[in-house]
């Protein structure tokens, strides 16, 4: 489609305006608001017990749940583009779930699952495993809840390359661990890469699932997320605001990092 | 032999792509498998590399039975006709592929990929990457990745298929001179009957799944083993009962002799080395007949004049 010089400019204003509005405006003033009370009230705000546990189980989370949903996403967009099996379909429409799923029904999910009167947690527990309440329940609910990302990147590029590349490595005499290796990740890998950025902003910043099956116990299961809202609802605004911008901080430098590696100028 | 199959079938779902196809490719040959697209070839290539698994029949490469080998194993090179260059890797780590993976010293490596690119003249492109080389330089380099593993049997399917015609020209001839000084045996799908003549000691003709004929280019050509055969190796008019090659056909303004048949020209057309004259024959049908300039000319031929053919040697009787 061509677009005259005018209509393009006005495309332009009316992206950016739209984008200024809903994201540029309202993250900005969390920083503005952070640093409005002096550098040395941000350091205390962010070095208190309850703010450096919150950081570490945070990124401990979500480094746990990139890792597995990682692994399960290649394995899972191998099997739904390359495999044969019958009932693929399902496994396409049950990775969707977490995308239609509101996490605060994820939350209660697991806690029917393994909670105290949970069927499964009844088990657990009486071997001496807490799900619920504790950060194994937590690393589940970040896991379900960004679960589809990896998948859902890989698929179309799996799809993409097709098996030409494959078969040529395997009469080359590559084995199928050789192949995967050399010839089908390096082909997904940005993909991949951008799959692992959004589950890892997803992971960082899930709030409703972890909420529910966390207890929320400062300095002990309170995650960046749970702690900016425990501080909101203190009434403690400017520590929520140093909390908010600390997660929002780690986001963007997540997306720098992959957009400055990336040489793929359909990502830029 | 090199590779043998005998009574291998494969079928897709109700369509039998391979019905029962018995072959022998000798050792050093150069083999064409010619036939019109859904007639099961690029299959067979496919199952002689074990990229398909068949039905049921056999196949040996080597003397060796091969179902039970996995592609790794099968001593084979195979050529794509989209190439299937790693698009992420060098010309040179394109080339080095099957020897990296075996695990060869990497002096050896980098000796046998300068002597392969030396080979398949792309001395000067081993740091270029795949998309940065023209459709024919990169089916090279697919030929000399595949080659550099010293495979038993060489399959190309389709190998210059997707590529312009004067290229194509090009590169057939320069495989058949690749193929006479190294002698490795090969085994080349194609569904173009030049290309197969132009290349091929051996030419396999395959329609719908069946072998219609196995003979040297010229056994195929001159005696077509059906009707079938003789009209897709090559343009036919029918005459009567019998299939006549166009060229075959003669033309004189007088009818000396019986067994001219009378017709009535409809069409000259000069395509510079030959003249085709398209003719309406006396009794009913078309028929063209190949001239040559000088014959043209000295004929004098023009739209509805009539004139007598007559046939050099009948090549298939029709049924």
């Amino acid at each position: 489609m061509t677009v005259t010089h005018p209509a393009r400019i006005g495309l332009r204003v009316i992206a950016l305006g739209y984008l200024s509005l809903l994201l540029v405006l309202p993250v900005g003033l969390v920083f503005e608001k952070t640093f409005a009370q002096g550098l040395s009230a941000v350091w205390a705000s962010l070095t208190t017990p309850a703010a450096i546990s919150a950081f570490w189980l945070t990124v401990e989370i979500a480094a746990i749940a990139v890792v597995a949903n990682t692994v399960f996403g290649v394995v899972c967009a191998l099997a739904l583009v390359r495999g044969r099996a019958r009932g693929r379909w399902l496994l396409d429409v049950l990775i969707e779930v977490p995308f239609v799923i509101s996490p605060v029904i994820v939350g209660l999910s697991l806690i029917l699952v393994y909670g105290t009167t949970g069927w499964f947690g009844k088990w657990l527990i009486g071997h001496g495993i807490t799900v619920i309440f504790s950060p194994p329940g937590m690393i589940l609910a970040t896991v379900f809840v960004s679960l589809p990302f990896v998948v859902r990147e890989v698929a179309p590029v799996l799809r993409e390359i097709g098996t030409e590349q494959e078969q040529a490595a395997a009469t080359l005499g590559a084995s199928r661990l050789q192949t995967f290796a050399r010839v089908t990740l390096p082909s997904i890998r940005w993909g991949l890469a951008y799959g692992v950025v959004l589950t890892t902003a997803r992971a960082l910043g899930e709030f409703g699932a972890v909420l529910i099956v966390s207890g929320n116990i400062s300095g002990k299961t309170q995650t960046l997320p749970l702690l900016v809202e425990t501080r909101f609802y203190n009434f403690d605004n400017a520590g929520a605001y140093t909390a908010g911008a600390l997660l929002a901080a780690i986001s963007i430098c997540v997306l720098l990092v992959m957009t400055a590696t990336a040489p793929d100028k359909r990502r830029l | 032999m090199a590779i043998s199959l005998h009574d291998v079938h494969k079928s897709f779902g109700p369509f039998k792509a391979v019905d029962g196809v018995s072959l022998a490719v000798a050792e050093g040959s150069l083999t064409a498998l010619l036939g019109p697209s859904g007639s099961g070839k690029s299959t067979l290539l496919r199952l002689i590399a074990g990229l398909e698994q068949p039905d049921r029949g056999e196949i040996a490469i080597g003397g060796d039975p091969a179902l039970a080998v996995p592609p790794q194993r099968r001593g084979i090179g195979f050529v794509f006709q989209h190439y299937a260059a790693f698009k992420h890797m060098s010309v040179r780590d394109n080339v080095a592929f099957g020897l990296a993976v075996r695990r060869r010293p990497k002096a050896e490596i980098r000796e046998r990929v300068e002597e392969l690119l030396a080979i398949v003249g792309l001395s000067g492109y081993a740091d270029r990457y795949p998309s940065q080389l023209s459709g024919g330089q990169r089916q090279r380099m697919a030929l000399a990745r595949a080659l550099a593993v010293k495979p038993r049997v060489l399959l190309l399917d389709e190998p210059f298929g997707a590529l312009d015609a004067n290229v194509r020209a090009e590169l057939r001839t320069w495989l058949r001179g690749l193929h006479d000084d190294l002698g490795v045996t090969t085994l080349m799908v194609t569904h173009d009957q030049e290309e197969a003549m132009e290349v091929a000691d051996q030419v396999v003709i395959l329609r719908s799944g069946r072998v219609e004929q196995i003979g040297p280019p010229r056994e195929v050509y001159q005696r077509p083993a059906n009707d079938w055969v003789m009209g897709f190796l090559g343009p036919v008019s029918r005459i009567g009962e019998r299939l006549v090659r166009p060229h075959d056909v003669s033309l004189a303004l007088e009818p000396d002799g019986d067994a001219a048949v009378e017709a009535m020209v409809s069409r000259v057309v000069h395509l510079g080395s030959q003249v085709r004259v398209e003719l309406e024959l006396a009794g009913g049908g078309d028929a063209h007949a190949q001239l040559t300039p000088t014959e043209a000319d000295e004929l004098e031929l023009e739209r509805g004049d009539i004139v007598y053919l007559r046939h050099s040697p009948a090549t298939v009787l029709s049924a």
